[in-house]
């Protein structure tokens, strides 16, 4: 039997007017995983972690976190919860080491108890030589660093996170990832929102896929990869590729889809498919195993929504 | 519980940075304001009839603005300032991903912007003690009522911070509702020369009952129907607030 969960919420719905932006959701956090919800804009992921805060009221279903009931128990939730939110929220007046500090205090901390957590949490951040630095003065990736430094002021026992690395160079996020992963080592709980699929795999023990305010999948990475997807991938482009999609290779794949002048071949066994491409010179073929974008693509759809 | 004090305490370390700036301006403004209306306009004026009594213009002046800088002064930064925590900053997001809830930010804006004012009238109230402009004890009596006047009007501008778009929402607030109150509330000229019906309305707006209260205190005397003014002072905070407050909530919910 499992452990009883940080966090679980029951059939949480949410409307706003005549829009449903979260229907009858239900998942869980244990001590120790990392939850990756996935969406298009405008799923309800942000929604979802507001109704998680107190801050937004569910119209039915319930969140429990810690044994306590939101939103009665809502400060008492909150002070073991660290949020980072999609938008920087930083103090722009105060410098790197005062936000830890003015933010402590809104947890009821002494300030010598958060005076004496600011060296750790300012070099967990890699912002040690930038203490005295204003948020303004810092790059997008260490003003992301100080948000996750900002949150774990009080030593949660859960992490809620918006979308953590958006908007972030490849250096920046790989860091980011690597403090993550130091985090889930300590035993910290993580719930993440991403748009990025190697996030998510690499991040995340399971993963939450919604769409519409509504769950269409749920578990580990690589099962939910192997339940829906055949395992390997073959894009082709360039020349005629499209006109491929309607002919006789259609019956090497299992399953063919057409997006712009690509044509994507999924299959099982990409060996027959890949030397009868090889024929034709006119066009160019990438071979690749099925992946977690793969994955969301097939589920929510490639069109572009409007929210987006 | 005080929940509201660490957010009232960060409004106060951000303004400690740019105290000396802030305390400048705050003397500064209504000394030349003094100067320049009192003596220059003082000169023509003379004196003001006040109930039988003749009061030299400067004084009539000096309590009516320390009154019109109270209401300014919160109003500015339960405004302007109180909006870009809210809106822009997302500072209000922040502490609310902790354990403090909207209404004790809420809370902590008004007393800070009623805090802000009481600092900037306490500065006037030291101005007009050094110029002898006044000189009684009767006048530190003013200062816990222009506190209540800061408060009563952070309460009034907190309903339009919660209704704001954005910055411009708040000129309709400046233009349609405090420039005709300054005007209406005894502030630079006698209520007695309004006409009958403006008599009325001014009768009941909140500026008016802090006038009618601080200035007999600047001339050394308790004001008379004290009480009354202070009551409808207070009705209007309580009033406000609670409409400042749900509709702070309503924006929120989204």
């Amino acid at each position: 039997m499992l452990a009883t969960p940080f966090l679980e919420c029951k059939q949480l719905s949410k409307r706003y007017g005549d829009s449903t932006v979260v229907e009858n959701l239900s998942f869980a956090i244990h001590p120790g995983e990392c939850l990756g919800v996935i969406g298009p804009n405008g799923a309800g992921k942000t929604t979802t972690l507001r109704m998680c805060l107190g801050l937004t009221a569910p119209d039915s279903g319930s969140v429990q976190a810690f044994g306590l009931n939101m939103p009665f128990d809502a400060h008492a939730i909150k002070a073991q919860l660290g949020v980072v939110s999609q938008f920087d929220s930083l103090d722009p007046d105060f410098t790197c080491a005062e936000n830890l500090m003015v933010y402590g205090r809104y947890f009821r901390m002494k300030s010598a108890d958060i005076r004496a957590r600011i060296p750790e949490l300012l070099e967990f951040a890699a912002l040690s030589h930038k203490a005295s630095a204003k948020p303004g003065q810092l790059s997008g990736g260490m003003r992301r660093r100080l948000g996750l430094a900002r949150a774990l002021i009080n030593d949660p026992r859960l992490l809620l996170l918006d979308e953590p690395t958006t908007g972030l160079d490849p250096q920046a996020r790989h860091l980011m990832w690597e403090r993550l992963q130091q985090l889930m080592q300590k035993g910290k709980s993580i719930l993440l929102t991403t748009h990025f699929m190697d996030e998510a795999e690499r991040l995340c023990d399971r993963l939450l896929v919604i769409d519409h305010g509504k769950k269409i999948a749920e578990g580990p990475p690589r099962a939910l990869i192997k339940e829906h997807l055949e395992s390997d991938v073959i894009e082709v482009y360039g020349g005629d590729a499209t006109a491929l999609s309607q002919g006789p290779l259609r019956a090497l794949a299992q399953r063919v889809e057409v997006s712009g002048e690509t044509v994507f071949f999924y299959t099982h066994s990409a060996g027959p498919l890949l030397q009868a491409l090889a024929t034709d010179h006119t066009i160019r073929t990438l071979h690749r195993p099925a992946n977690l974008e793969d994955l969301f693509l097939k589920l929510t759809g490639r069109q572009i929504r409007e929210e987006g | 519980m005080m929940r509201w004090w660490p957010v009232f305490l960060r409004n106060l370390l951000v303004w400690r940075k740019l105290a000396i700036p802030s305390l400048v301006g705050n003397i500064a403004e209504p000394l030349m304001w003094l100067v320049a209306f009192g003596y220059g306009f003082g000169a023509l004026v003379g004196t003001v009839q006040l109930g039988g009594e003749q009061v030299p213009y400067i004084l009539f002046l000096a309590s009516g603005s320390i009154c019109m800088s109270a209401m300014q002064a919160a109003t500015f930064e339960a405004l302007y300032s109180a909006f870009s925590r809210m809106h822009v900053q997302k500072t209000w997001d922040s502490i609310m991903n902790a354990p403090i809830g909207l209404r004790d930010v809420l809370l902590a804006e008004m007393l800070w912007a009623a805090f802000k004012s009481l600092f900037t009238v306490t500065a006037i109230l030291g101005v007009v003690f050094a110029l002898g402009i006044a000189r009684t004890p009767l006048m530190l009596l003013g200062l816990p009522i222009l506190l209540l006047t800061g408060v009563t009007f952070s309460c009034i501008a907190l309903i339009f911070n919660a209704l704001a778009k954005g910055y411009d929402f708040f000129t309709y607030y400046f233009t349609l509702f405090l420039t005709p109150m300054m005007f209406l509330s005894g502030v630079f000229f006698p209520r007695d020369s309004l006409p009958a019906v403006l008599r009325h309305v001014s009768d009941w707006l909140p500026l008016t009952q802090a006038v009618e209260l601080v200035r007999p205190l600047f001339q050394g005397h308790w004001p008379a129907n004290a009480y009354e003014h202070l009551a409808v002072l207070a009705l209007y905070a309580v009033v406000a607030w609670r409409i400042a407050l749900k509709l702070t909530q309503r924006r929120f919910r989204n």
